[in-house]
């Protein structure tokens, strides 16, 4: 599905506080699986979940995505397949305050031109799913932690992505909202979808949802393990 | 093509959102605009108006005034120059005209007497100016002195009051007849204040103002058109005037725009960034934050220029009347003819919509190009 | 020197768009040398990011120059009471040397920058942008050319004096002023409606033809620019020598600007947006033929000039058919 090739990133290139996040990183993200990226803060997963993700390119390396280089792109194109193949979740679930849990929701709808009238059947039918319909027109900032994380998910979900990207997801919830939230990515991952998070929640890196655990230290992989499933 | 107009749908849906999420803000700045678009179309709408109210009352002016200058200053045509110029070629209509100024101690103010040619005024009668009605009280049937520089003491009785529709001109006007205008200012037979010509053809004036100066070489004609010309451009540098002491208003409206698009607060950054993130592109954002600038421009517009269109034509410019108008004594208070015109609009538009999108330029573009992964490295 | 505020607006726009693109260079330049698509540095990073402020500097400078051409001729015509002789926008701009040079340099700025905008357009589509490094090339040359057009409108306006009443003694007509010119010369009405059907059919028939052909072959591309720059001067020359006289029934009255005002129901822009948006459309869809080689732009460029000429067809066929009905309803009889 996705594939990096000694992938490098630097920040403040050039100037006396150069630092290189990520100094060579070759994996590949298996499709339709559950992937962690695990690792202490300034291991480089956030920085490495963002290339993955399309949100920002490496300053050396390859992306490939489906076997087509995408590294080069400029932010245009990057975006363009961001939009149609990522859905994000935030830590801070990051929803637009002010807006109802609806509009959030179709809000990476609007840069694709889909008639309002189309997303909003999309949205209510993932809200139906997510067990939220009753909370439609509720201002984001009204709803509950668990509420929101869902409303996130829904958001995320509505442009149809084929990969999920989750950074920190359970960081702000209780273990059992954590759970059903694990419990929601197992149904995504077996509907077809790739789920690809960063954690160091042991909650999620030992929970048996996950299949393959990427583990990071000082910008560097030092092990990756396959946790649950065979492989095909 | 449809999905084009669609996404511009769901942008403006966004910025208009975000606009009344963020009332204080857009509030501020949507006053202050105003304010602007207000003082600016006042101002224009004011002069052009002038200019159309004495353009209108010229219209119905001769073509050409002939006066005799001795030493280089005005004086009385004598008797027998009408008889000189003879027949002009073109010339409908020569007339000899008598006005004058009087000045009366009681107002302290300047009245324009003059002789009507299209009217006969009964002798002891006069026909008075608007101004004149309201200042000194008079009405129809009433009778009025007038203390001539003789020393004589006159009396008349008002037979009407003119009309208000052109206020501008006709004033401080009294009308009265030949006999009593000579008498009162013991002006001799047969002279006359100045000379006017009726021409047909507008392309003739010319030709009859050079056999004028050939026929009477002590004369001057003034062509009807030097005095739209002169109208204009001192109609045009007061307005210019005005602009330039508005210039600093101008540029302080830019500096604002620029504070205010610039200064933007952490939840509309953090917005952008979630945008930026769950897949919209620097030129989506760009588009949306236009399309805000589109919205406030056209409210601020609209509104402005409204309110400056009831303040001039409904409130007779009092704000800034004593600024732009001011020629005489007696104020006139005349309602003026409402009009529009594209090129004011347009004018008007670079000195308050160019600013503030220039202002605002940088400030968007800087805002567009968050990186992506901002909200995740937050 | 004339004071007034549509003057002074002139001025403002055109300086901005001076200071906007004159700004810009330093930044072009840089972007010119160091411009690197494969790299994903930061300096790389910070020019992509720079081109789309740019191209929203672009697009303004475009709009503005839309905007000030109007100012311009709208202001040129209330101007003429001023100049002895002048009967409309025509005179004023006669009244020096520099009015009409000033109106065509804001109309050379237009087209480059609508040029310029085709390209950007087409460019953002390939995902390796392969036109980048020409399009800041051409934003260099378009500095200066905003500076020309400051510098002639600066004169036209410095040198403009009005014919007023200025002294008590002597008349000033005495002094036989001078009068400006107050028509354009015009083309023999004969040779003018030949060469306008001639040179807006064949821009048609070719836009067309290229349309048709998706845009594939070059030098049919070619053509539709040629031909749109041809027929966009023998419309302007056919406007002045017989669809304005048919406008103002009146057979001698030459004047490419009055049709814009009230008095003639604003039955200029009828002819010019669809004239103006066809010639524009027609030069970008000839500039972009020039690009199809490039790997990247093998299929884009054809397309997006195909596009671009059936608009030019559209424009100019919607022109014409405006400009004949125009003169059928009229009640001029010009030719026996």
């Amino acid at each position: 599905m996705l594939e990096l090739a000694n992938i490098r990133k630097a920040f403040n290139q050039g100037q006396h506080n150069e630092y290189w996040a990520l100094k060579g990183i070759d994996l590949e993200i298996p499709p339709a699986r559950v992937n962690v990226l695990k690792g202490p803060s300034g291991s480089g997963k956030t920085t490495l979940l963002t290339i993955l993700g399309c949100l920002a390119r490496p300053t050396e390396g390859r992306v490939r995505l489906k076997g087509e280089d995408i590294s080069g792109l400029p932010e245009r194109f990057l975006t363009e397949i961001r939009r149609s193949t990522f859905g994000f979740i935030f830590q801070q679930f990051n929803l637009v305050r002010g807006l109802s849990a609806i509009e959030n929701i179709i809000l990476p709808g609007y840069p694709t031109g889909t008639p309002r009238a189309r997303l909003v059947e999309r949205a209510e039918a993932l809200l139906a799913d997510m067990q939220l319909s009753h909370r439609r027109d509720a201002k984001v900032e009204w709803l509950s932690g668990g509420e929101q994380q869902r409303v996130a998910i829904c958001r995320a979900l509505i442009n149809d992505p084929e990969i999920l990207v989750a950074d920190e997801p359970t960081a702000n919830l209780d273990s059992k909202l954590s759970a059903e939230f694990l419990a929601i990515l197992r149904r995504l991952a077996e509907a077809g979808r790739t789920v690809i998070l960063t954690s160091h929640d042991p909650l999620v890196v030992e929970s048996e949802v996950v299949d393959r655990v990427y583990s990071l230290r000082d910008g560097q992989l030092i092990e990756v393990v396959d946790t649950r499933r065979a492989w095909p | 093509m449809n999905r084009w107009i669609e996404k511009q749908r769901h942008l403006i849906d966004f910025t208009a959102s975000s606009l009344a999420r963020r009332k204080g803000k857009s509030l501020g700045l949507l006053v202050v605009y105003t304010l602007l678009v207000f003082v600016l179309a006042s101002v224009s709408l004011y002069t052009h108006a002038l200019r159309n109210e004495a353009t209108r009352v010229l219209a119905g002016t001769p073509e050409v005034v002939l006066q005799r200058l001795i030493a280089g200053r005005h004086d009385l045509i004598p008797p027998g120059y009408i008889e000189k110029i003879g027949r002009v070629r073109g010339v409908q209509k020569i007339e000899g005209r008598l006005w004058g100024y009087y000045y009366d101690s009681v107002l302290k103010a300047n009245y324009t007497f003059m002789v009507p040619s299209d009217r006969r005024i009964a002798e002891g009668e006069i026909v008075v100016g608007p101004a004149l009605e309201r200042s000194r009280g008079l009405a129809e049937g009433n009778g009025i002195s007038f203390r001539a520089y003789s020393g004589e003491l006159h009396t008349f009785i008002v037979s009407e009051v003119l009309a208000h529709e052109s206020e501008l001109v006709n004033a401080d006007l009294v009308l009265m007849s030949e006999a009593d205008f000579r008498r009162f200012f013991a002006y001799p037979d047969g002279h006359y204040t100045d000379i006017a010509l009726w021409v047909a053809n507008p392309q003739e004036v010319r030709n009859v103002g050079l056999k004028l100066i050939n026929a009477l070489p002590d004369s001057r004609p003034i062509l009807r058109e030097e005095v739209l010309r002169t109208y204009a451009s001192i109609f045009d540098w007061r307005e210019g005037m005005m602009l330039a002491l508005l210039s600093a208003a101008i540029l302080a409206f830019g500096i604002f725009a620029w504070e205010k698009a610039a200064g933007l607060s952490a939840e509309e950054k953090r917005e952008i960034g979630i945008l930026k993130a769950i897949g919209w592109e620097t030129g989506d954002v760009i588009a949306m934050k236009f399309w805000e600038g589109f919205l406030v421009s056209l409210l601020a517009f609209l509104l402005g220029y409204v309110a400056a269109y009831v303040h001039v034509f409904h409130f007779e410019f009092a704000l800034f009347a004593p600024v732009l108008q001011g020629w005489a004594v007696l104020y006139p208070s005349f309602a003026l003819t409402p009009k529009i015109d594209g090129l004011q609009v347009a004018t008007l538009f670079v000195f308050s919509v160019l600013p503030y999108t220039a202002a605002t330029l940088v400030p968007i573009w800087r805002a567009a190009t968050t990186d992506p992964d901002t909200v995740m490295r937050s | 020197m004339i004071f007034q505020p549509a003057i002074i607006a002139l001025l403002l726009a055109a300086g901005l768009s001076l200071a906007m693109l004159a700004t810009a260079s330093p930044f072009a330049v840089q972007l010119i040398r160091h411009w690197d698509l494969g790299s994903g540095s930061e300096r790389q990073l910070r020019l992509e990011r720079l081109t789309y402020l740019f191209s929203m500097m672009v697009a303004l400078v475009c709009g503005l120059q839309i905007l000030s051409t109007l100012l311009f001729v709208f202001n040129a015509d209330k101007m003429s009471v001023m100049f002895v002789g002048a009967m409309c926008a025509v005179g004023a701009l006669n009244a020096n040397a520099y009015g009409f040079p000033a109106l065509y340099a804001q109309l050379a700025l237009f087209f480059f920058a609508s040029t310029w905008l085709a390209i950007n357009r087409l460019d953002n589509q390939a995902r390796d942008y392969p036109l980048t490094r020409l399009k800041y090339v051409l934003l260099l040359a378009y500095a200066p050319l905003a500076a020309l057009v400051l510098y002639l409108q600066f004169n036209y306006f410095i040198r403009l004096e009005a014919d007023v009443i200025t002294s008590c003694c002597g008349s000033m007509f005495s002094e036989e002023a001078d009068t400006v010119a107050s028509e354009v010369s015009a083309m023999a009405p004969r040779q003018a409606i030949a060469l306008f059907y001639a040179g807006l059919g064949t821009a048609v028939l070719l836009a067309l033809w290229h349309w048709r052909g998706a845009g594939r072959r070059v030098w049919s591309g070619l053509a539709v620019g040629a031909s749109s720059v041809v027929a966009f001067f023998a419309a302007l020359m056919g406007i002045v020598a017989f669809v304005s006289l048919y406008i103002y029934e009146h057979p001698h009255h030459h004047c490419p600007f009055c049709i814009l005002k009230p008095e003639y129901d604003y039955q200029g822009y009828l002819l010019y947006v669809p004239l103006f948006a066809a010639a524009a459309a027609g030069l970008a869809a000839g500039v972009l033929t020039l690009f199809a080689r490039r790997p990247s732009l093998a299929t884009l460029a054809p397309q997006a000039s195909a596009r671009l000429a059936g608009i030019a067809a559209a424009g100019f066929a919607l022109f014409l058919a405006v400009a004949s009905f125009m003169v059928l309803s009229s009640n001029l009889i010009l030719l026996e």
